[in-house]
């Protein structure tokens, strides 16, 4: 058998795909965040707790309302992301002109709130969200089997990413967006609506949290403390990609599973670390991120 | 006699008879109140095993005691101990100063449990740990303050790895959660797998806590080895098992061997994923008519059927509270010994006894998570395949390091 550094070659492209598969994660929510980051400056802490109600609003959703996954799949985003609309009009906006310090404080407080009920109301062991059926089973790689809702999770994720740095870098919404958060008072004495443009950002920026949120459904326990494990990771992943770029955000996180996914085999011990290691290579050789612009 | 010897004599006997008060007094319930204080993860990975149903469990105790002893009414409180010895040992601290509290239950994260034992020795309190998983709280950091109720991870190796390896079982790749305790059950795992003729043949120890599990999940597949073991416990082992069901592990022929499983764990993970595992558990509630009844009345309470853990609190309270009642005082070594005099036959233990070292020894449940058809409810979850009799479930004396054993 082919040896990649005394690991069989099965083995390495498995974890290889594997990695691909995380990554794609890491980048869906780190996009969210950088989306946020980008055009709003809100360091958005909240966006661990946001991608956990995503995945409870399905699992409660099909419990009680019968919602099945794919409705859930669009439904969710919607939900959550309205729900995030609400924060950003009535809470955040009260405190654009102070120091992000305090945007990030306040969306920390929202998540320990968020956090903090659900605990109370469902424990912590969480709660199974079964696959749909048509995604069960697996594919036979020939290096290994690959459940086949991970292959589809995959897929999904890249699509959305796609299609966000699609709407953002190349329409004309996407343009006026980038342009009101550039220069707000003038965007506004051409006749657009800024403050609405940055509410339905910040919601576009939570649907996408919930978005990833119904993806995680099935492939780990749906509880309350699922976001929070996670959003350190991406906080890092999104420093090494350069804050608020979206491109940089989407090849970080997918490089990010890979690194990480490769740790798992040569150095396990570690593979919670590494992400971190190499946040700390970037900072030092590159503050401003791999895809950011140096200040 | 004078008078004056006559009022003498008189005083003396007053000073007397007033001496012995005193010291029957100190013999008595200190501060005329037997106070309690529990102590456990209220809100984070180990909440559901103990948390808030092992206090509801505790005052459930109180409650059928009849609310006091000998006259001395019982009090209880409560403190979140966020998995943090610091924050346990400090708690226990200002109990002990503020409340002058008699003695600690719950007791979870055992890093939290060896730290807060020390200090309740320091102090002559009295703890009662039911959450615990180190079989060193009752080793190498016994002290003659705590007794250790429930489970310890001796009989977890014990029970279910012997079992496994017995079935055929005999090569193992272990997944390990690489902190104090997932060491320690690999290393009694380990040991036990080849005592009975197994073989270890590969492993990973992985970062505590992990999410995903797919990597190790594909090493694990690829060793070849027949069984799986999880050395990990809570939020590990879920994720652990989720992930091998997607994966097809035991389509592809192989079983996993889940070391410390709860209740709570199989109830969320559901049957489809965990059927036909074997675990070892020190009470189930659907073990015979005395634990149905009990945990009948604990899920009225709580709407969840209890784990073996809330069962303990509520059964180590009730000896606690005997003991007090019949040693007739509530000070720390005076309970245990009239705790450790008397045998513990209940709902929760069988053929029990609180040993020198301070464990609290009795019958443990060789169980397999039942399959989707075989189950009748949302709680009908495990079958008890075997009995592991008290004197063999755990660590003997001979081979303890506890410095109140004579070896």
């Amino acid at each position: 058998m082919t040896m990649i550094f005394g690991v069989p070659m099965a083995v390495f492209m498995g974890q290889l795909t594997l990695g691909l598969v995380n990554g794609a994660f890491y980048a869906l929510l780190s996009l969210g965040l950088a989306v946020i980051f980008g055009l709003l400056k809100i360091v958005n802490f909240a966006h661990g707790a946001q991608y956990m109600l995503g995945a409870f609003a399905a699992l409660l959703g099909f419990r009680y309302l019968g919602i099945n996954y794919w409705l859930a799949l669009i439904l969710v985003p919607l939900v959550i992301g309205g729900l995030g609309m609400l924060l950003e009009r009535f809470l955040l906006r009260r405190i654009a002109h102070l120091d992000h310090l305090y945007g990030l404080l306040l969306t920390f407080g929202l998540a320990l709130i968020f956090e903090g009920t659900l605990v109370n109301l469902f424990g912590v062991s969480g709660a199974r969200y079964a696959t749909p059926e048509i995604l069960q089973g697996g594919l036979n790689l020939g290096f290994m089997f690959l459940p086949t809702y991970r292959a589809w999770v995959l897929v999904a994720a890249l699509a959305m990413c796609l299609f966000t740095w699609f709407m953002i870098e190349r329409t004309r919404l996407g343009a006026y967006l980038r342009a009101g958060t550039e220069n707000s008072q003038l965007m506004q004495a051409f006749g657009v609506n800024v403050p609405l443009l940055i509410t339905l950002t910040y919601g576009f920026g939570v649907g996408l949290a919930a978005f990833a949120g119904v993806l995680a459904a099935p492939l780990y326990p749906v509880s309350p403390t699922m976001g929070s494990s996670l959003l350190i990771v991406v906080f890092a992943v999104v420093v090494i990609g350069g804050m608020g770029s979206i491109l940089g955000a989407i090849l970080t996180g997918l490089g990010m599973g890979i690194i990480e996914g490769l740790t798992k085999v040569y150095y396990p011990e570690a593979a919670n670390t590494v992400i971190f290691l190499v946040m700390i290579l970037v900072l030092m050789l590159r503050p401003a991120g791999l895809f950011g612009k140096e200040a | 006699m004078t008078l004056i010897k006559k009022r003498l004599a008189a005083s003396i006997a007053m000073a007397a008879a007033t001496a012995v008060v005193a010291t029957t007094a100190q013999a008595e319930i200190s501060d005329d109140e037997v106070r309690i204080g529990y102590l456990a993860d209220m809100s984070g990975t180990y909440r559901d095993l103990a948390g808030p149903g092992g206090l509801t469990a505790l005052e459930m105790a109180v409650a059928d005691f009849g609310g006091s002893v000998n006259g001395a009414p019982i009090v209880v409180f409560s403190a979140d101990d966020r998995n943090s010895a610091d924050v346990g040992a400090n708690t226990v601290r200002e109990w002990i100063d503020q409340r002058n509290v008699d003695m600690v239950a719950g007791l979870v994260a055992s890093s939290v449990t060896i730290a807060v034992t020390k200090v309740l020795a320091e102090n002559n309190r009295l703890g009662l740990v039911s959450g615990s998983a180190a079989s060193s709280v009752t080793n190498e950091h016994c002290t003659p303050n705590h007794i250790h109720w429930v489970y310890d991870t001796y009989p977890l190796a014990n029970g279910t790895a012997k079992a496994v390896v017995e079935q055929g079982g005999d090569t193992w790749f272990l997944l390990t959660a690489d902190y104090a305790f997932g060491h320690a059950l690999e290393a009694d795992v380990t040991s036990v797998v080849e005592a009975n003729g197994g073989e270890i043949v590969g492993g990973v120890r992985h970062p505590f806590p992990t999410s995903d599990f797919s990597s190790y999940i594909l090493q694990a597949q690829g060793s070849g080895a027949k069984i799986v073991g999880l050395a990990n416990a809570g939020a590990d082992t879920v994720n652990a098992i989720t992930t091998a069901s997607q994966f097809g592990i035991t389509q592809s022929g192989q079983q996993l061997a889940g070391l410390l499983i709860f209740l709570n764990d199989v109830h969320a993970l559901g049957l489809e994923a965990t059927q036909n595992l074997l675990l070892t558990t020190g009470w189930y509630w659907d073990m015979d008519e005395q634990s149905r009844e009990w945990a009948q009345r604990y899920f009225d309470e709580v709407g969840r059927m209890p784990t073996m853990v809330q069962a303990g609190i509520y059964s180590s309270t009730m000896h606690y509270l005997k003991a007090v009642e019949a040693a007739g005082t509530d000070e720390a070594q005076a309970v245990r010994e009239q705790m450790a005099s008397e045998p513990i036959n209940d709902f929760f233990a069988r053929n029990g006894r609180i040993r020198e070292d301070g464990r609290m020894v009795h019958d443990m449940y060789l169980a397999q998570v039942k399959t989707p058809e075989a189950s009748t409810g949302e709680w009908d979850l495990y079958e008890i395949l075997s009995t592991i009799p008290a004197e063999e479930a755990y660590r003997p004396l001979s081979e303890s390091q506890c410095s109140l054993v004579q070896n």
